[in-house]
């Protein structure tokens, strides 16, 4: 599945907060953005799965625009990640995740609907979770089922929001992995916006940079993320490091100073 | 496709462990389903023990000799019973042509209609409370606690006053129930909508409209005539006592359209349970499902305290006790929590009719006595468990 942007715009009353963003996503493409607080990358994110509503712009899956479609046919084609866990009531691992099958069924669960949860669950690793509360578990275990529910919808694209930030390192490898293998072998692409320059680095194909709701740069991770762009749009004085090792050739960035006007 | 290190597990390992959490999972609906028939028993059980207690004294066996053969012994078989004769059978005659002594009178006349509204009125605010709290994501709302059955109640009492009475205008009564009780529901709404409202801030906002509607409803009784006062503040207290097979005809109708209504809805409560953005990623239409949901659940309530008064806090005890029974899934909760509601308002009203007999207090007080300190209780214990 392909995804275009063309010509986004979205605003709270009069503040602007995305203008004129462009992009395109390839299927099994992994598409990084990323950019200071408040440039606008969850706004981007939910722009596109319509959880907010762009006062312009056109959004296209495989050319037919999103706009068209109903609430459960784009949620068979997208998923969305969030970063951290809003449940208020007590629900089950498995319950959660089942409600990814919420657009592929009607009141009642059937038997495939639990062999599709069966699967994720077993695919991400938590079966041993599947009857624990969702409150109960850690900030990665949760992203875990956040995935699986977002697998479970059997989308073509993967929206993510800052799925690492309340993470720590080992975790962050660790979703950063599943997210890319599945983009790697079954085709899904996913869009993710992040804070961590080296994870983006280290596991998107391209990156995308924003700068007060504007894409500022995008390409290939060491194109993007040069010392010039980050301190034009961070305001942050970096190192970046190209080694030739494991990582393919991809750039670290050691971050040195914040830069005075 | 495996993502990381699990190696070391062979298919069969996989496969026990799928069987392994199916029966697990199996097991947690059988649970759901048996605590929904326990409730259903429960009812049945405190009804057949309500029906013997009062002054008049009659026996298990014999309320279920009256009630089993009694009205529907005379019915012609070879002449199948037409859906309005059905009615009015109901509706106009009360039973009336069956009721030949005096047990018959007391089982038809005053204890089945009162312990049936206790079902219905229990079911109609259980289901109700359940319903707000999962589109307003907040486990302390209920009808009493937003406002929404005093808004219901100075509605009808308004109603009342200029005229429509219990008798005639049962119709301009809940319909006049229902417009105030969507004040509080919209004031809510807004709050949550455009303050983004903590869960307290709702309370707060709640019991601010209480006080205001109960105010103007005790200017009401200030300036009412004596006859109708004492009707007015019985009525206010909440109490089942005054229910005709007619009024339970109108509550069960209603609680016949609106709670498959609700329970249709699970799925989206479900998803909105876990968030707003997750509920519209999932493809739930969030704003209508909120509106559709609270205008429902506040009909309920509006025709339930029409015809009972202010039964306050089944809404809230029900579906909390519940949840920590079966869980939050709103497929089983709704039912179980509706039927929970039955059996708590039927329990409370057997103990209203017994405790200072022959005297019976207004059922509400003894809700209010045992909601009071539970919504107490979770103020206090504040955000630990879930919310």
């Amino acid at each position: 599945m392909k995804l275009n942007v063309k010509g986004l715009e979205f605003g709270y009353t009069s503040m602007p907060v995305l203008a004129d963003v462009c992009l395109e996503l390839a299927p099994s493409e992994m598409l990084g953005i990323v950019g200071p607080n408040g440039a606008g990358k969850s706004t981007l994110i939910r722009c596109i799965n319509r959880i907010l509503n762009p006062q312009s712009g056109r959004i296209l899956l495989d050319e037919n625009d999103i706009k068209n479609m109903d609430g459960i046919e784009l949620a068979k084609k997208m998923g969305y990640i969030p970063q951290t866990a809003s449940q208020i009531f007590p629900t089950t691992v498995f319950d959660a995740i089942l409600m990814g099958r919420r657009p592929h069924i009607g009141w009642r669960s059937g038997e495939e609907d639990h062999e599709k949860v069966l699967d994720v669950l077993e695919l991400l690793d938590i079966e041993d979770l599947a009857m624990r509360d969702i409150k109960e578990l850690s900030g990665g275990q949760q992203q875990r089922v956040f995935i699986a529910r977002a697998l479970a919808q059997e989308p073509d694209v993967l929206l993510l929001d800052e799925p690492t930030s309340n993470l720590d390192i080992r975790h962050q490898l660790e979703v950063m992995e599943i997210i890319t293998d599945l983009v790697a072998k079954d085709g899904i692409s996913a869009i993710m916006a992040i804070h961590d320059l080296n994870l983006a680095s280290k596991y998107t194909d391209r990156v995308l940079i924003m700068k007060e709701g504007k894409i500022f740069d995008a390409g290939s991770p060491s194109g993007v993320l040069t010392p010039e762009n980050i301190r034009s749009v961070y305001g942050v004085e970096a190192e970046v490091i190209h080694r030739v090792d494991s990582n393919g050739g991809r750039p670290y960035i050691v971050p040195i100073r914040p830069l005075t006007e | 496709m495996r993502i990381y290190n699990r190696g070391e597990m062979n298919a069969t390992e996989v496969g026990t462990k799928r069987a392994e959490i199916t029966a697990q999972y199996k097991e947690f609906i059988g649970r759901k389903i048996i605590f929904i028939l326990s409730c259903i028993t429960a009812i049945c059980i405190i009804a057949a023990i309500s029906a013997t207690l009062g002054s008049y004294p009659i026996t298990v066996t014999e309320v279920y000799h009256i009630i089993v053969h009694s009205p529907f012994q005379n019915i012609d078989i070879s002449h199948p019973i037409t859906v309005t004769e059905l009615y009015h059978t109901i509706v106009h005659n009360s039973f009336q042509d069956f009721i030949n002594t005096n047990e018959e009178y007391v089982v038809w006349k005053l204890r089945l209609p009162r312990i049936v509204m206790g079902i219905l009125a229990g079911i109609g605010l259980a289901v109700a409370g359940t319903a707000m709290q999962g589109i307003l994501r907040n486990p302390l709302v209920s009808p009493t606690t937003i406002g929404i059955a005093a808004g219901a109640h100075l509605g009808a009492a308004i109603a009342f006053i200029l005229g429509a009475g219990f008798t005639s205008g049962k119709l301009i009564l809940m319909g006049n129930a229902f417009l105030f009780a969507l004040i509080p529901a919209f004031v809510i709404f807004g709050l949550a909508r455009f303050k983004r409202a903590t869960p307290e801030m709702m309370i707060l906002a709640g019991i601010a409209m209480t006080f205001i509607f109960s105010s103007v409803s005790s200017l009401l009784h200030y300036f009412s005539d004596p006859d109708m006062l004492k009707g007015l503040v019985v009525w206010k207290m909440g109490n089942l006592g005054n229910a005709t097979w007619g009024d339970l005809f109108t509550v069960s109708l209603v609680l016949a359209v609106c709670i498959p209504l609700l329970i249709w809805k699970s799925w989206d409560l479900n998803t909105m349970g876990a968030g707003d953005e997750i509920a519209k990623s999932l493809g739930v239409n969030v704003k209508r499902t909120r509106i559709f949901v609270m205008m429902t659940a506040s009909l309920l309530t509006a025709v339930v305290i029409c015809f009972t008064g202010m039964i306050t806090f089944v809404g809230l005890v029900a579906p909390h006790i519940c949840r920590i029974i079966i869980g939050g899934d709103t497929r089983f909760l709704i039912p179980a929590s509706g039927l929970f509601g039955a059996v708590f308002l039927l329990f409370s009203d057997t103990v209203a009719r017994t405790i200072v007999a022959p005297v019976i207090i207004p059922v509400g007080i003894v809700t209010s006595c045992v909601g009071g300190p539970l919504f107490l209780y979770l103020i206090i214990r504040k955000r630990r468990e879930y919310w």
